[in-house]
C-alpha cells in the first residue's frame, strides 16, 4: 500500500453513540488527502455509529461490549502497533476537534524534536498567525478541573502543559508501543497518561488550536461523573508518582 | 454456653466446613477462595468448644462483652472477602479488556483476509 521510505500515518477515532458526528468528522479527514488511513474505533454503539463511519469512507473496529474511553483508545494503539504505523493522530468522533489541524499535528511529530504533541485550548503563542483564540467555553466544573490538573502536571512533574484533559493528541511509535502496555489506564485516560509518558522521558509539547462546542449528543463528562472523575484523576496521578518509572519498549536509538 | 446452645453450634460449623469442601470437591468453588471460608468455621468450631477463650481475646482487644469480639471478628472476615473480590474483580478487568480488544483486532484481519479471496 505504501512504501517503504514513506511513513505511515493514521488517524484513531474512538466512538460511542456518535452518528450524528461521525461521518462528518471521517468525511473531513478524507478530504484533506494526505495518505493517511482512518480508523474509527466503535465503543459498543447500540446506534449506527459503524455504518455512518464506513459510508463516510473509514474502517471500523468494533468493540463486543461498551468497554469506555480508553479501551477504545488502546485498541487503536494495538491496531497501530500491530500494522506499523509510524505515527498516529486521535480525536474524538463528536465534532469538537477541528480536523484541519492533523496535517500540522502529524508534521510537528514527524519533523520537530518531540515524541508527543497535545492540542490545547489554553495555550497563548504569540508569533501564532491567529492573533487571538477564543475562549473556549467550558462548564465550570470542567473549568476547575482543568485548571488543576494543569497547574499539577506543572508542579508535579515540571512539565508545562496548559490543557492535560485534551484528547487531541499526535505521537510517534515509540509513544504508540508505550501505550499498547497494560500500564495504561483504560477509564479515563487524561492527565495522569501524561505524567507517565513525562515520566518515561518522552518528549511531549502542545500546540494551540481551537476547539468546537459539542455538535450534538451528550457528551461524556455528564452528570455526577465530573465529581468521580476529578477524584480519580487525583488518585491516578499520585499512583502513577509511586510506582516506579515506566520503562518504553523502544529506547531512544531509533532516532 | 448452654448444651443445647453448643451442640447447635457445633453442627452448623460441621456443616458449613463439609459444604465447602464439597463444593470444592465437585469443581463449584476454588481451592484459593475455600481457605477464607474453611478458617472460619474451624475458629468457630475452637471458640465453641472452648468458649472461655473468646472471653480472653475480648479482654485483651477491651471489648465489655464477647458478644461484641464475636460481631468484629465477622465484621473483618467479610471484609477480607470483600477485598479479595476487588482485587479478583480489577484483574479479571483487565483480562476481559484484553480479550475485547484482541477479538476486534482480529475480527478486522479476518474480515480483511476474506475481502484480499473474493
Amino acid at each position: 500500500m505504501h512504501e517503504n521510505d514513506i511513513k505511515k500515518k493514521l488517524v484513531i477515532i474512538p466512538a460511542h453513540n456518535e452518528q450524528e458526528n461521525i461521518g462528518q468528522v471521517v468525511t473531513r479527514i478524507r478530504e484533506l488527502d494526505i495518505g493517511i488511513d482512518v480508523v474509527v474505533i466503535d465503543d459498543g454503539s447500540t446506534d449506527r455509529t459503524a455504518r455512518h463511519a464506513r459510508l463516510a469512507g473509514a474502517k471500523v473496529i468494533r468493540l463486543s461490549s461498551n468497554m469506555g474511553y480508553g479501551v477504545a483508545l488502546q485498541t487503536g494503539y494495538k491496531y497501530a502497533f500491530e500494522r506499523g504505523y509510524d505515527y498516529l493522530v486521535q480525536l474524538d468522533g463528536d465534532g469538537q476537534h477541528d480536523t484541519s489541524y492533523i496535517p500540522e499535528l502529524f508534521r510537528q511529530v514527524i519533523t520537530e524534536k518531540t515524541d508527543m504533541v497535545i492540542g490545547s485550548r489554553f495555550i497563548k503563542e504569540k508569533t501564532q498567525s491567529k492573533p487571538s483564540l477564543p475562549q473556549y467555553k467550558a462548564g465550570i466544573t470542567k473549568k476547575i478541573a482543568i485548571t488543576l490538573f494543569a497547574f499539577l502536571t506543572t508542579k508535579l512533574v515540571g512539565l508545562k502543559v496548559t490543557d492535560p484533559t485534551s484528547g487531541y493528541q499526535a505521537f510517534n511509535r515509540r509513544v504508540i508501543a508505550f501505550f499498547t502496555q497494560d500500564f495504561f489506564p483504560c477509564d479515563y485516560p487524561d492527565a495522569d497518561v501524561i505524567v507517565m509518558v513525562h515520566r518515561a522521558g518522552f518528549r511531549i509539547k502542545e500546540y494551540p488550536m481551537i476547539m468546537f462546542e459539542r455538535d450534538s449528543g451528550r457528551s461524556m463528562h455528564s452528570g455526577l461523573k465530573p465529581i468521580y472523575y476529578l477524584f480519580k484523576m487525583f488518585l491516578s496521578m499520585f499512583m502513577t508518582l509511586l510506582r516506579k518509572r515506566p520503562v518504553s519498549l523502544f529506547l531512544k536509538a531509533e532516532d | 454456653m448452654l448444651p443445647r446452645q453448643k451442640l447447635v453450634m457445633i453442627i452448623v460449623c460441621i456443616f458449613i466446613f463439609i459444604f465447602i469442601i464439597d463444593l470444592v470437591r465437585r469443581r463449584k468453588l476454588r481451592e484459593e477462595y475455600s481457605w477464607l471460608w474453611l478458617l472460619t468455621s474451624a475458629s468457630m468450631f475452637i471458640l465453641v468448644i472452648k468458649y472461655n477463650w473468646l472471653g480472653i481475646v475480648s479482654n485483651i482487644i477491651g471489648a465489655a462483652i464477647p458478644t461484641t469480639t464475636l460481631f468484629i471478628g465477622s465484621l473483618i472476615f467479610l471484609m477480607i472477602l470483600s477485598v479479595q473480590f476487588s482485587v479478583r474483580i480489577s484483574r479479571l478487568t483487565e483480562q476481559v479488556k484484553n480479550l475485547v480488544q484482541e477479538n476486534a483486532l482480529l475480527r478486522d484481519g479476518l474480515e480483511e483476509l476474506k475481502k484480499h479471496q473474493d
